[in-house]
């Protein structure tokens, strides 16, 4: 084989990063979804340290660095707190169907691999397969905020999907300018903030977290 | 030369085959004893299933009114479809010549004829007990089956081939490689083994709850030298299973094509590995808690899942 070592351990934790959207897929519990979310953020620091290792680009130990501190330590810590103070951590939903919204997933999973394969062609970077992968990710994030009801598990469906984008950046084109992932970090982090006041708001207001309430604001007079 | 290999080769399954069924129920002794140390318990020790083997050979057996020879017949079938299963296995050397007998696919073939015999067995008496168990294990198996075939057909992919000593030798003596779609398909690999072998998240062994049993409802009918013979493949079954994931995913030590020098160390290495993984599926069933029957399709949906996502992983990174 002439994969290199680190490409493999790469490839190994694209799967992992997959396997972890899948799990978040079918969590039924907001607390493990939470923890889920700081392990696949976990992953992805582990993988953009790899990179950077492998490719000897200093800047992407810095956005390693910045992953870990923000999407396995702060954000999850910010959504432990915000769960508790909500009183939803021991939340359970009731999902529909689990395995048909798997059976979905895998069909996303093909639909993206197909979508990427001729993008893939144009890259030269050994990674270039990972396309599929992060893009998988990104459409299973997207049917994760689609199948919820409830507000947290959509969130964290939503900073998911950031994750999946965010490996896609440095596997298939070794990074971004720091400057521009700075700011996504920065957006995340504030959109996070701002989620949780839009918590506190909607449970005002409807006294729940489920927001199919959210349909009785249309204005009847027009 | 040549003449002295063969002989040499059909000795060493000879061997095989006599150490797979000898095997079998200390590996179940085994397994039961990590459980018993893992619950607080002294335990019955290893050899609890030869003395419960040699106890039900020696009574007389009792029949049902009303039971068919298929009755009377099915231990033996059963007991000879996992014999044979055991047996083509590679697990000591990779050129037995026993092995190319059958492929992975027919193994999955041998797996199910035993299954189909034993659950029209329970059918046959007409008992509600049994009834329920045969429905209960084909609702098992018809899940875990696709599932099963679809980690062979990863490994198979990986190595080009559906013979099980070509996929152990390509996995045992060539340089290591990470596969990320053989670690999604021996995470499946384990769901099917604890849903296939009646073990904690799907079945509990160890019970007689009518409300919870399957294989155990399957078996109720039958006494003596029949239990025995059941019994004993239920054993040599779980044998059969873990030498399969040992030989898909952790082959390293088997003997070499040709290379008889290396069988003592490759004994003792399978030994190591039986050990380790009788432990591990202790800790395994003694972490999960026994789960309701109806969640069982979710479980083994999710190893189909895992090994799907496999097979799809080795297609896009070609690993």
């Amino acid at each position: 084989m002439s994969i290199p070592f680190t490409t493999q351990i790469i490839y190994l934790l694209a799967s992992i990063l997959l396997l972890v959207a899948f799990a978040m897929l079918s969590q039924r519990r907001i607390l493990s979804l939470i923890n889920l979310f700081a392990w696949q953020g976990l992953v992805l620091s582990v993988s953009t340290f790899v990179v950077a290792y492998s490719t000897a680009q200093h800047h992407l130990y810095y956005s390693a660095v910045l992953t870990l501190l923000l999407k396995v330590l702060v954000l999850p810590w910010l959504l432990h707190r915000l769960i508790r103070k909500l009183n939803v951590k021991w939340d359970v939903e009731t999902l529909i169907n689990i395995p048909t919204t798997m059976l979905v997933g895998i069909a996303l999973v093909i639909f993206a691999f197909n979508l990427a394969a001729p993008i893939s062609q144009l890259s030269e970077s050994i990674t270039r397969g990972l396309i599929g992968i992060a893009l998988a990710s990104v459409l299973l994030s997207l049917l994760m905020m689609i199948t919820r009801r409830k507000a947290v598990p959509q969130v964290v469906g939503f900073l998911a999907m950031e994750n999946g984008l965010f490996f896609a950046a440095t596997s298939a084109t070794h990074g971004m300018p720091l400057v521009v992932e700075l700011g996504i970090a920065l957006d995340v982090l504030v959109g996070t903030f701002i989620f949780g006041i839009f918590f506190f708001q909607l449970r005002e207001t409807f006294d729940s977290l489920d927001i199919t309430h959210m349909e009785k604001l249309k204005d009847d007079n027009s | 030369m040549e003449n002295t290999n063969l002989t040499l080769g059909i000795l060493l399954q000879l061997c095989q085959l006599l150490l797979v069924v000898l095997m079998a129920p200390l590996l179940m002794g085994w397994v039961n004893q990590c459980r018993a140390w893992l619950q607080n318990r002294s335990g019955p020790g290893l050899l609890q299933p030869y003395c419960t083997l040699r106890k039900l050979f020696h009574k007389d057996a009792v029949l049902a009114h009303d039971a068919s020879p298929l009755f009377r017949m099915t231990p033996y079938i059963v007991f000879g479809c996992m014999w044979l299963a055991a047996a083509i296995i590679p697990i000591i050397a990779v050129d037995l010549p026993f092995s190319p007998a059958a492929d992975v696919i027919a193994l999955v073939g041998i797996f199910a004829l035993a299954r189909v015999f034993i659950a029209l067995a329970a059918m046959d008496i007409g008992t509600a007990f049994g009834t329920l168990g045969a429905r209960r294990e084909m609702l098992v198996s018809f899940l875990a089956e696709p599932a099963l075939l679809m980690v062979f057909f990863t490994s198979s992919l990986i190595s080009h081939s559906t013979q099980l000593p070509h996929i152990v030798e390509t996995f045992a003596h060539h340089e290591f490689v990470l596969y990320p779609s053989l670690a999604f398909a021996s995470v499946a690999f384990v769901m099917i083994l604890l849903a296939e072998n009646a073990r904690i998240p799907v079945d509990n062994p160890s019970t007689h709850l009518e409300l919870t049993m399957i294989h155990e409802a399957m078996i109720l009918e039958y006494s003596a030298r029949h239990l025995a013979l059941v019994e004993w493949a239920s054993s040599l079954k779980l044998l059969a299973y873990i030498s399969i994931g040992i030989a898909l995913f952790l082959p390293q030590g088997i003997a070499g094509v040709g290379n008889w020098n290396a069988l003592p160390l490759a004994v003792a290495a399978l030994l190591l590995k039986l050990v380790a993984a009788g432990a591990g599926l202790a800790l395994l069933e003694a972490l999960i808690a026994k789960m309701r029957i109806f969640r069982v399709p979710e479980f083994l949906g999710t190893a189909f899942l895992l090994a799907v996502l496999g097979l799809l992983i080795h297609f896009l990174l070609g690993a």
